[in-house]
């Protein structure tokens, strides 16, 4: 075998060991690598008086803003599948709505609801003009309230400016 | 090992594996000065040209986001800089193997100016990344996955820059950070499938191989002229950086046969120089 050839499979043999005990550390940490729990996790676990980061949609229909005093809301985090009501006194951030993905850092209480400390709003993936997600909750094809929009190839080339409007 | 110039032609490609030379044939600095010098405006002028159409597009004729508004703008600085973070490293790595298998001497000095552009494409990545999570998620940092694993490529950049740069045997320099720049390499898929396998703040990318991408049309356009733009700057760049590091070692040469010519004959030089 060359040089060459001797330190290609040289490098070879390192990059799979590399890449091997990569991976199985980050398999081994995989849990602590979760930047935040599911309320299905908070459910089947619990939290037990830990913080923790809570992670879900916001229910529709069970965000309460208080009206007077301090800024602080009361609404249900869920996954579809489980839901945990989140106490949070404090500024919530612009994108936070019924439907939105949040992230809240906080602790269980031993009543199960869930007191946070901080509550960030999760953006997702998709980006649409406002035309477009107008036109797709006229159509009934999207409520924004009720959680994710539909499949991108559905609207993603709905003109953005009505015919004709400039 | 025999160097091929010695043996007999018609024996020579034989005995030296194809791949191998004709690569070796652009280690030549002259003709890799002048086929660069040749391809050189076919890239910058078009990557600047593709860069400011790409972002007057994005910032001022696409439509804003419906919930957003017109913090989307964002995008068509942060993706192609996140996209070309990845990939500038990637061609590190490309560099680096060639340069530790096959011991090629433009490899080293390209990977050694790769370092430092694609380290500044990084931070316009973190920086534009954190100017928009303040006023959508309600803060500037949050250690998830994908964030993490983003200012560890930055650091690795980092790492890279200072240890090439570390040895006064350069050679040495550019064996260490060819090792550094291949075993940080496990990163770039952790970067790209962060948002998949972990729970993150992060958005998940708008691009699949199955789906159509989640991003309007007149979003998609401009974000990718500019991402087009801005990777024929990068090549741009690291051309002219490179190029740039050929003529200083070539002067470099010059100068050190120089002083040892003088040294070799004192009386010489001083003729020379009198």
């Amino acid at each position: 075998m060359t040089r060459k050839g001797r330190r290609l499979w040289l490098l070879l043999i390192c990059g799979l060991g590399v890449s091997v005990s990569a991976g199985l550390s980050l398999w081994a940490l995989s849990d602590n690598l979760q930047h935040f729990v599911s309320p299905s996790d908070v459910a089947k676990v619990g939290a037990g008086g830990r913080t923790v980061r809570l992670g879900g949609l916001v229910e529709k229909g069970s965000v309460q803003r208080a009206t007077q005093g301090r800024p602080s809301a009361n609404f249900r985090v869920t996954d579809g599948a489980n839901s945990v009501a989140v106490t949070y006194v404090g500024i919530l951030p612009d994108l936070f709505r019924e439907g939105q993905g949040v992230v809240t850092l906080g602790v269980l209480r031993p009543d199960g609801g869930f007191q946070a400390s901080e509550v960030l709003a999760k953006h997702d993936e998709t980006y649409m003009p406002k035309e477009v997600a107008e036109a797709l909750k006229k159509s009934g094809h999207w409520n924004p309230d009720a959680g994710p929009p539909p499949s991108a190839a559905l609207w993603n080339t709905i003109p953005s400016k009505p015919p004709g409007g400039g | 090992m025999t160097p091929p110039s010695t043996i007999a032609p018609k024996l020579a490609p034989k005995l030296a594996p194809k791949s191998g030379q004709s690569l070796h044939r652009f280690a030549n600095p002259g003709r890799f000065l002048r086929l660069s010098g040749a391809v050189l405006p076919w890239i910058a002028v078009p990557g600047a040209l593709l860069t400011v159409i790409g972002l007057a597009w994005g910032l001022f004729l696409s439509p804003a986001d419906w919930q957003q508004g017109d913090a989307v703008r964002i995008i068509y600085v942060h993706v192609p800089s996140a996209w070309l973070a990845s990939g500038g490293y990637l061609a590190l790595a490309v560099c680096s193997v060639l340069s530790l298998v096959w011991r090629h001497p433009l490899a080293d000095l390209a990977a050694a100016e790769i370092g430092p552009v694609g380290a500044a494409f990084t931070a316009l990545c973190l920086a534009t990344g954190s100017l928009w999570g303040k006023p959508m998620w309600g803060t500037w940092w949050v250690w998830d996955a994908r964030l993490t694993s983003v200012l560890v490529l930055f650091f690795l950049y980092l790492g890279h820059i200072a240890l090439v740069r570390a040895f006064d045997d350069p050679t040495r320099g550019y064996r260490a950070g060819a090792i550094l720049a291949l075993v940080g390499v496990v990163n770039l898929p952790i970067i790209k499938f962060s948002v998949d396998w972990w729970n993150t703040l992060h958005q998940p990318s708008s691009f699949s191989l199955t789906a159509a991408p989640t991003l309007h049309v007149d979003m998609l356009w401009p974000l990718l002229i500019a991402a087009l733009g801005y990777s024929l700057l990068f090549g741009a760049i690291v051309l002219t950086r490179t190029r740039a590091a050929v003529m200083e070692r070539r002067l470099r040469g010059l100068l050190m046969a120089r002083a040892n010519a003088a040294d070799a004959n004192p009386y010489a030089a001083v003729g020379d120089d009198a």
